[in-house]
């Protein structure tokens, strides 16, 4: 992952040629509720290179789910509100777009999502709609993103399906969800998500729904579509060792603010944020015989927020008088690696901020 | 599916059963109806054709037997089709039936339709335009349609069309064609004045539908399928139409067996109020004299006509929702 | 690495920030005060309650604020359309205390018509607290004054006009709001009460005793309401007295309602019975009985009020037809449905106008519990927005 530097003062496209499929910018996006006016992701940055995987991971309410479905402009507004920031994608005629600008309901933003973008879900059991066959979904999206007649679509689907490890596809693609598992049917949004070649796939917690073995199926599968079709994926987990699996690079989100990015080794071998290192330490590790060390505290409520560094109040190595004082600055700590800590600030100068 | 079908219409006749014993209490259970002072009135009398008559109404009604002779000789008798006697009008009940059991049908069939054609598009454009001008203004008149009783719109209909039109209106038919054999030209000046009391009838029917068709669209517009509908690059009304609003109306199809009691009450009030010739009237005169026989062989007619649209509801339901029969 | 390790207090002691985004406090609420808040916002909601609680104190002290008893008439004001009270005189002259002018009939010897013209001669001032017909306000305390009054014996103030047996239709709409304001209170206590315990039970234990539970409220259901209700009705003994009418009539409607509230709070119940508490509750050796009453009631009671304040005026309706068929309410009570029979005849509501007063009414409270149910739907669902 390359870090941007200096890119919210300077907006510049994706430069031609490079691989990088996705760069996000200092995204925002607020939720405006009943009793206050939320802020779920606050300058959030990052970018995905084609063929590649970019982890991002965090504990529930930390704004991942937002920052992928922002990409997609899925979010429903009111109440949530892009209030800054650019997403840059770079489609496949080689244009580039920020999809922060267009219109969630525009035709180029439509036909980007599902044919250029696709998104998988936390929960494949309530992801179909329950009135329509599996077959329906996939040629309902073959059909509009590649305008092919039906009965070639159908013909396209089955194949997907096959391609997507479905037993029997010729069969089941007249399935209705209620009669499928939840692994068949994670299978089936696969499939779905698949079925027109997108760039970029963003699964949101794609195994957390279905068991453990069914949920390390979903991963082979999608571990080999990507290299068969070079697609760039962004996985979203809480859990960390899903993310290792899966993951070239990483990104660890706090209180909608990543506090870490590095490459996959570099993040799990040289942790440098406390909230990194506490995660990691929370995690059991098989072979090895030790206590297992929680994060103290709770996540805070998100009109909470402490002032300055987020995490400061939970933090075992926190500086008075440093810490509460200001939000710190995204440092270059590793060659591809950066964090949002003043431990730190000798070691580089402020990328940003 | 057909097992569905067949567990339905168990359903329905274990339904019937029930509302006979329920029509048959309420048969029964008044002092001073009319059979009873029928009954008292040819003791009186004594005479020779009294007694013979009486002895008639004893073994017809099973008088001096428990209850439950008496309501198996009304219920077997009402299966072979032999609905009693009215006492007022001293004639058997299916004879003053006539079409008045027919134009209630269709005049319900009607509302039904009436309704559903104007509440969903209403419903839909309300939830997809959430709090929009339009949308507040639909909710403002659903309520309003919810709170003025037909009836009484029927009563202020007619004083206006007097003040308009110098007549209340009123009356299915043109004056002198309720006499004639149905045909062609019959149905079509029955559908010309049909129309007012369909849309009485149907008013605060359709004003709940466009609020339940809001709700549910609502509540389908926030489920997962409909944001990966989205997800997958679908139009906003592809997925409104397509994934939406189908859903929406599954349980609205459901909802036909509890709309159809409503509406079927509501022809009955308002046909009192405009005197139209359907089953209203002739049961509310029955009742009001305690012709209990008459009444509660309309009860049961009416019941009867509820279960089967109930029923066809469920075959309906179980052909459009593929979840229906693996409940 | 940095060695200036701060040693941060005790988790529990946070610094407590207040940097809410646009300087807009988070505030922490309670359920009941979200509900109230989240109603609050409906503002039509907040006029129908308003409208519903100026109707009901108004039904409470109907007899003070009536000019009259119900059963008073005026033989030689039949039918007398409203006179609203007077500031202008005749001759356009200001005075401060309203004012009306006494009623003259004159009837038209060839149709029989009757008709009414002001007579200018002289004004009867309105007077304030005047002594009146006696009457005892809600049963209890015995009284003879009344908010208003001309004070004089032949010279009745009808603001809403008289029947066709001269009685006051203010008087009468005021008293009888008391028979159709409460008997939809009550019906619905009534059937709540059926219909929240069968429901409760019958989605908790679900089996046979559901079965049984559900056919019933099923029945209650697919009977056409209004012919039931009418052949009930009719069935009630002419020997009962208006008491025993208004209780059996609210017997009847309340009969009949508690089905479709079984109903409701049946599925609700079917949905709570696997939730994790419900589950924990049983595991910690909970009974029945108070898993049913501290679990499952109050939890459904969001939804049960809901639900009954949308029946309430289901009931009012129900009462309605069946007096304006003159099925329902006996006299000497009265009621909105009672006054409106009066109306059913087109040629006296074409001359009588004012005899349609009842219904507006009955619309008006209906839209009220409407608005007001509404509202509490959207407040208590903790998803609405």
């Amino acid at each position: 992952m390359t870090l941007n530097p200096a890119v919210e003062s300077n907006p510049s496209p994706v430069p031609a040629g490079s691989d990088v499929i996705v760069q996000v910018n200092d995204l925002a996006v607020r939720f405006d509720a009943l009793q206050g006016k939320v802020p779920a992701v606050n300058g959030v940055s990052f970018d995905v290179k084609a063929g590649k995987t970019l982890g991002i991971v965090g504990e529930s309410g930390c704004g991942k789910s937002v920052t992928a479905q922002s990409i997609l402009r899925l979010l429903p507004s009111p109440p949530a509100k892009l209030i800054g920031g650019e997403i840059l994608f770079r489609r496949r005629t080689g244009e580039t777009v920020d999809l922060a600008k267009l219109h969630p309901k525009s035709v180029e933003m439509r036909s980007i999502r599902g044919n250029e973008i696709a998104m998988i879900f936390q929960e494949p059991m309530t992801s179909l709609t329950p009135a329509y066959t599996v077959g329906d979904h996939i040629t309902e999206a073959i059909r509009l993103h590649q305008g092919v007649e039906k009965r070639e679509a159908r013909k396209r689907a089955i194949d997907i399906l096959d391609r997507v490890g479905m037993p029997q596809p010729a069969r089941t693609i007249d399935s209705y969800p209620h009669q499928l598992s939840g692994g068949m049917l994670q299978r089936a949004m696969i499939a779905i998500a698949l079925s027109c070649r997108p760039i970029l796939l963003i699964a949101d917690e794609p195994t957390t729904a279905l068991d453990v073995t069914t949920g390390a199926q979903i991963l082979d599968l999608m571990e080999s579509l990507q290299k068969e079709l070079s697609m760039s994926i962004i996985h979203i987990s809480h859990n960390l060792g899903i993310i290792a699996e899966v993951a070239d690079e990483v990104a660890v989100m706090y209180l909608g603010k990543i506090v870490e990015q590095a490459t996959v080794d570099e993040l799990f071998n040289n942790p440098k944020h406390p909230y990194t290192q506490g995660l990691l330490r929370s995690l059991p590790q098989v072979g090895e015989k030790r206590r297992l060390e929680p994060i103290r505290g709770v996540v805070p409520e998100p009109n909470a927020i402490p002032p300055g560094c987020a995490f400061g109040p939970r933090c075992p190595k926190f500086m008075p008088g440093k810490c509460d004082a200001a939000i710190p600055p995204l440092i270059q700590v590793g060659q591809q690696h950066s964090t949002r800590c003043f431990l730190y600030e000798e070691q580089a100068g402020p990328m940003e901020r | 599916m057909i097992d569905f079908i067949v567990h339905r219409f168990v359903h329905a006749l274990f339904l019937l059963l029930l509302i006979s014993v329920v029509v048959f209490v309420v048969i029964d259970l008044p002092p001073g109806d009319y059979l009873t002072s029928r009954a008292a009135e040819l003791e009186r009398q004594g005479s020779q054709n009294a007694e013979l008559q009486l002895r008639g109404l004893r073994e017809r009604y099973g008088l001096d037997r428990p209850l439950y002779v008496r309501y198996w000789l009304w219920v077997s008798n009402f299966v072979q089709g032999d609905f009693g006697e009215s006492f007022e009008y001293q004639r058997p009940v299916k004879d003053l039936i006539g079409d008045s059991l027919l134009l209630t049908v269709v005049m319900s069939v009607l509302t039904l339709i009436m309704s559903w054609a104007i509440a969903i598009p209403i419903g839909v454009y309300s939830a997809t335009h959430k709090y929009s001008l339009l949308d507040q203004l639909f909710t403002g008149i659903s309520f309003f349609g919810l709170a003025i009783p037909g009836f009484l719109l029927a009563l202020i209909l007619m004083v206006i069309s007097v003040y308009v039109f110098g007549v209340p209106i009123g009356g299915l038919f043109s004056a002198g064609m309720d006499k004639q054999p149905w045909g062609i030209p019959k149905v079509l000046d029955l559908l010309k004045h049909i129309w007012i009391p369909v849309l009485l009838v149907g008013l605060s029917g359709t004003a709940e539908l466009i609020r339940i068709m809001r709700g549910n669209l609502l509540d389908i517009l926030n489920q997962q399928y409909v944001q990966s509908a989205h997800a997958r690059g679908l139009s906003a009304q592809v997925v409104t139409w397509k994934h939406g609003v189908r859903m929406a109306i599954n349980p609205l199809i459901s909802l036909i067996g509890l709309q159809l009691p409503s509406i079927l009450s509501g022809s009955i009030i308002i046909s009192i109020v405009l005197s139209l010739p359907t089953t209203g009237p002739l049961l509310y005169r029955a009742l009001r004299v305690q012709d209990m026989y008459f009444a509660g062989s309309f009860l049961m007619l009416l019941s009867m006509m509820l279960l089967i649209g109930n029923f066809l509801a469920d075959v309906a339901l179980a052909w459009v929702d593929p979840r229906i029969t693996y409940r | 690495m940095s060695a200036a390790m701060g040693n941060p207090n005790d988790s529990s002691e946070y610094p407590v920030p207040t940097n809410a985004p646009d300087g807009q406090d988070w505030v922490s609420l309670s359920q009941g005060q979200l509900i109230w808040r989240r109603f609050k916002r409906s503002r039509i909601a907040l006029v129908g309650g308003v409208v519903l609680l100026a109707f009901y104190l108004s039904a409470i002290f109907a007899d003070f604020l009536a000019p009259y008893e119900i059963s008073t008439r005026f033989t030689n004001q039949i039918y007398a359309p409203p006179t609203p009270p007077r500031f202008l005189d005749s001759e356009s002259i200001f005075h401060s205390q309203p004012f009306i002018y006494k009623m003259k009939q004159t009837i038209n010897r060839a149709t029989l018509e009757i008709a009414y013209a002001p007579d200018f001669s002289k004004r009867y001032p309105l007077r304030f607290f005047v002594k009146g017909d006696p009457y005892k306000l809600l049963g209890i305390i015995s009284s003879d004054i009344h908010l208003f009054g001309t004070g004089e014996k032949d010279v009745p103030v009808f603001v809403l006009g008289s029947d066709r047996q001269g009685r006051d239709m203010l008087t009468r709409v005021l008293v009888g709001s008391q028979v159709s304001l409460t008997l939809g209170l009550i019906g619905v206590a009534i059937g709540l009460i059926l219909g929240s315990l069968l429901g409760v039970v019958s989605g908790y234990f679900g089996g046979p005793v559901d079965d049984l539970v559900q056919r019933f409220a099923e029945l209650l259901l697919v009977i056409p309401q209004i012919p039931l209700w009418m052949a009930l009705a009719a069935i009630l003994p002419v020997t009962w007295s208006s008491l025993q009418v208004y209780f059996g009539i609210t017997i009847i409607l309340s009969l009949l309602t508690w089905g479709s509230l079984a109903r409701q709070i049946r599925g609700k119940t079917l949905a709570m019975r696997e939730e994790g508490y419900v589950l924990a509750a049983h595991a910690a050796g909970a009974s029945h009985w108070w898993i049913i009453t501290r679990h499952l009631l109050p939890n459904n009671a969001s939804h049960i009020i809901v639900v009954a304040t949308l029946a309430i005026p289901y009931m009012i309706l129900g009462e309605t037809a069946l007096s304006f068929l003159g099925l329902g309410i006996r006299a000497p009570m009265t009621s909105w449905g009672v006054l409106l029979e009066e109306a059913q005849n087109v040629q006296t509501l074409i001359f009588h106008p004012w005899l349609v007063i009842p219904a507006i009414l009955v619309i008006l409270t209906v839209l009220g519990f409407n608005f007001v149910g509404d509202g509490l739907r959207d407040a208590v669902d903790p998803y609405s927005r």
